[in-house]
């Protein structure tokens, strides 16, 4: 009896931990026929199905990334909505880093300038 | 001289901002993703449309031919304009047509062949839309071409017209 409960709490659990990954990769797919939503909010025809494979894809044992590869073949990096950081993308990612340090420069520069004009 | 290459610095910059947006104007609204790799077909199974009987993607396109696999439904408006150029295209002996139902009620799907036509040789039902998503299609229509090799080379997104039926022909002749 015990063990019963046991193997049918395991997979309550399991089924939890299921859903959840569902959520968050749903989450991270754009619609890509829909304006600004993600697979998660849409209701297309189009967002349908691609929930159903993902549901298919975590229940086959697929890990978040490999259900993210198989996406990104069939349809482009622009369906994931964290973009990886590759040669397309460096510009995305470190153009706010080097904005971010410049306009910190700039702000260094003037404090010392103004300071030196105090004294 | 520290005020003018300000001046000049905001003045790059303004123009830069306005070519980036102008050029953004002028794009089209719809975005169609560049997809790097040309891809192998999907390996499947799925139901035929004149019978019970599931079928192996490597039956289905067995021969040593293009394969030019189109997503239809009997409810999709533009899958009719289309249906002419794909009954043109069907008469072509290099090339078998294979069509994917989408979505669709069968008695209406079979009415719409009924009435228009059969361009397929061999037509597979994708009921639940996720044998359209392991071909990377949007929706419906959509058509794929398929080399030798049974790999995609080419997908149209939405219905044909007189013009890609002309690039169809060039790349499968």
């Amino acid at each position: 009896m015990i063990i019963f409960l046991l193997i049918g709490f395991s997979h309550l659990k399991s089924d939890e931990k299921n859903n959840d990954l569902k959520s968050k990769i749903l989450k991270n797919i754009r619609c890509l026929i829909c304006q600004g939503q993600s697979v998660y909010d849409s209701e297309s025809e189009f967002a349908s199905s691609i929930k159903l494979i993902v549901d298919r894809k975590i229940n086959k044992g697929l890990k978040e990334k490999e259900i993210y590869q198989f996406l990104r073949q069939r349809y482009g990096d622009w369906i994931i909505y964290d973009p990886k950081l590759e040669k397309n993308t460096y510009i995305l990612w470190l153009l706010p880093l080097l904005l971010f340090l410049f306009g910190g420069a700039i702000i260094y520069k003037k404090i010392k300038l103004n300071k030196h004009n105090k004294i | 001289m520290k005020n003018k290459f300000s001046i000049f610095v905001v003045i790059i910059f303004l123009s830069f901002c306005f070519v980036v947006f102008y050029k953004g104007l002028n794009n089209p609204n719809t975005y169609s993703p560049k997809i790097k790799d040309k891809k192998n077909i999907p390996i499947f199974k799925a139901k035929n449309f004149n019978s019970d009987f599931y079928q192996n993607s490597e039956k289905i396109f067995e021969e040593d031919i293009f394969y030019i696999v189109n997503i239809w439904a009997s409810w999709c408006v533009p899958c009719r304009t289309e249906h002419p150029l794909l009954m043109k295209l069907s008469k072509n002996q290099s090339v078998k047509l294979i069509g994917l139902n989408y979505k669709d009620n069968l008695n209406n799907a079979k009415k719409f062949i009924n009435d228009f036509g059969n361009p397929y040789s061999q037509i597979i039902i994708d009921n639940d839309g996720t044998l359209s998503v392991e071909f990377g299609a949007y929706g419906v229509p959509e058509t794929f071409i398929i080399d030798k090799n049974k790999v995609i080379i080419k997908k149209f997104i939405g219905p044909i017209d007189k013009e890609i039926v002309e690039e169809i022909k060039l790349i499968i002749e």
